[in-house]
């Protein structure tokens, strides 16, 4: 595998963004070398471009020494990594047993309706990804959907549609990146 | 020097030392399936469990991956110990129970019943390939990938990684797929299929996307096939 750019292909999403070492190498240069930033190598990267391309990985084994499978361990350990194209705006559904008894699974199956698409996939135009996640540690606001980083709290599948709407306009954190 | 007690013994040994590796100079068994000279410590099967300190405030460790300390008190036979032995390798048994290995030590220690739903995993996560491709092998081509339920070892992307020379170290220390592996030590080996063709190793060439990983097992597959 050389640094050659790459054509992230990402037929999901229907965008194409080139991973190009440049990218990789600035995001480098801003951490340590030490063990510790990995993560946040593979958080800026995924800033970035959305999601982990593989690309992405094997240029960080290659210019940190550490072998790709570490890399790829750590990237698969955590469920805030993506290997996969995401779409533009993340949806999370908690569905931690607080939020499952306080009616999420309602809500859950609203969002899949309204989407079109099950927990875990990505809408055809590359708008939604919908994930649902174990308890984000606000067990009594719940059922808590988090969009963009936006904690959306006490859910009621009446409220779905608003979070829908809103998400383009509020959460943009990655619009910017994939555009 | 640190001194310390050992099923009531007293005996120094050296600074650094893990219990484990105490108690085998010493002479003390204590069996284990994870742990392999020559590869570090990982402390993932939990077959070397021993007791330490006393009274209530006994509690089990691995003494793989627990260093000796001053004035410490191990035993290495208790009831306690024997105990929560027998039922590691019961679950050990019950994850993977076509492995020699594991029958091995199961019939070592005794067991003799299987209360557990029998799962026939052909991995058992002790990492011990992992440990030897780095370590030994300086490769570096398989690792652990996911977490939990979905934890498993193989290489990036579930592609034939790059840094794999195909040295079969991997197969050599794998305590689960032992059956793969004895055509050294023929008499070892349960089903016998691969006493009779030559080692896989030696045919290299024919199976070179089998050797990282093997599976299916390239004797079988011949077997078939013939
Ligand atoms: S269960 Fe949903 S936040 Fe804890
Ligand atoms: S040998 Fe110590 S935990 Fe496996």
């Amino acid at each position: 595998m050389t640094y050659d750019t790459y054509i992230a292909d990402s037929e999901k999403t229907g965008t194409q963004r080139v991973v190009d070492p440049e990218t990789i190498g600035k995001i480098l240069d801003k951490h340590s070398r030490d063990q510790g930033a990995l993560i946040a190598i593979l958080e800026d990267i995924q800033a970035e471009y959305g999601y982990l391309p593989e690309e992405a990985l094997r240029m960080v084994g290659k210019r940190t020494g550490r072998s790709l499978v570490d890399i790829y361990g750590i990237a698969t350990f955590y469920h805030a990594f993506s290997l996969e194209p995401r779409g533009r705006h993340l949806i999370c559904a908690c569905s931690g047993t607080a939020c499952h008894v306080r009616g999420a699974p309602k809500v859950i199956e609203e969002f899949e309706r309204q989407l079109g698409i099950k927990a875990g996939q990505t809408t055809p135009d590359g708008e939604f990804t919908f994930q649902t996640v174990n308890c984000l540690g606000a067990c009594a606001l719940g059922p808590i959907v988090v969009v963009d980083g936006h904690y959306f709290s006490n859910v009621k599948t009446a409220k779905v549609k608003k979070i829908l709407m809103s998400a383009p306009v509020e959460g943009d954190r990655i619009e910017h990146a994939v555009a | 020097m640190i001194s310390l007690k050992i099923n009531g013994l007293q005996v120094s040994v050296e600074d650094g030392a893990t219990i484990l590796e105490a108690a085998q100079f010493l002479g003390f068994p204590i069996p284990t399936l994870c742990y392999m000279d020559g590869l570090s410590p990982y402390g993932a099967c939990r077959l070397c469990v021993v007791e330490i300190g006393e009274g209530p405030k006994a509690k089990l460790v691995s003494s793989c991956t627990y260093p000796v300390e001053e004035g410490l008190s191990v035993r290495t036979g208790s009831l306690r110990v024997l105990r929560a032995r027998k039922m590691i390798i019961e679950l050990l048994l019950a994850s993977c129970p076509q492995s020699k290995t594991i029958q091995d030590l199961a019939a070592a220690h005794g067991v003799r019943q299987q209360r557990f739903k029998q799962e026939y995993e052909d991995c058992i996560l002790c990492g011990r390939c992992v440990r030897m491709c780095e370590q030994q092998m300086m490769a570096g081509a398989i690792g652990f990938r996911g977490r939990g339920q979905n934890r498993s070892i193989g290489t990036p992307f579930d592609v034939r990684s790059e840094e794999c020379r195909l040295c079969g170290g991997c197969i050599y220390v794998c305590p689960a797929c032992q059956l793969r592996c004895t055509y050294t030590e023929p008499d070892k080996a349960v089903c016998g299929g691969c006493a009779n063709l030559p080692p896989p190793c030696a045919e290299k060439e024919a199976f070179n996307d089998r050797m990282c990983y093997m599976d299916p097992c390239v004797a079988c597959e011949i077997e078939k096939q013939g």
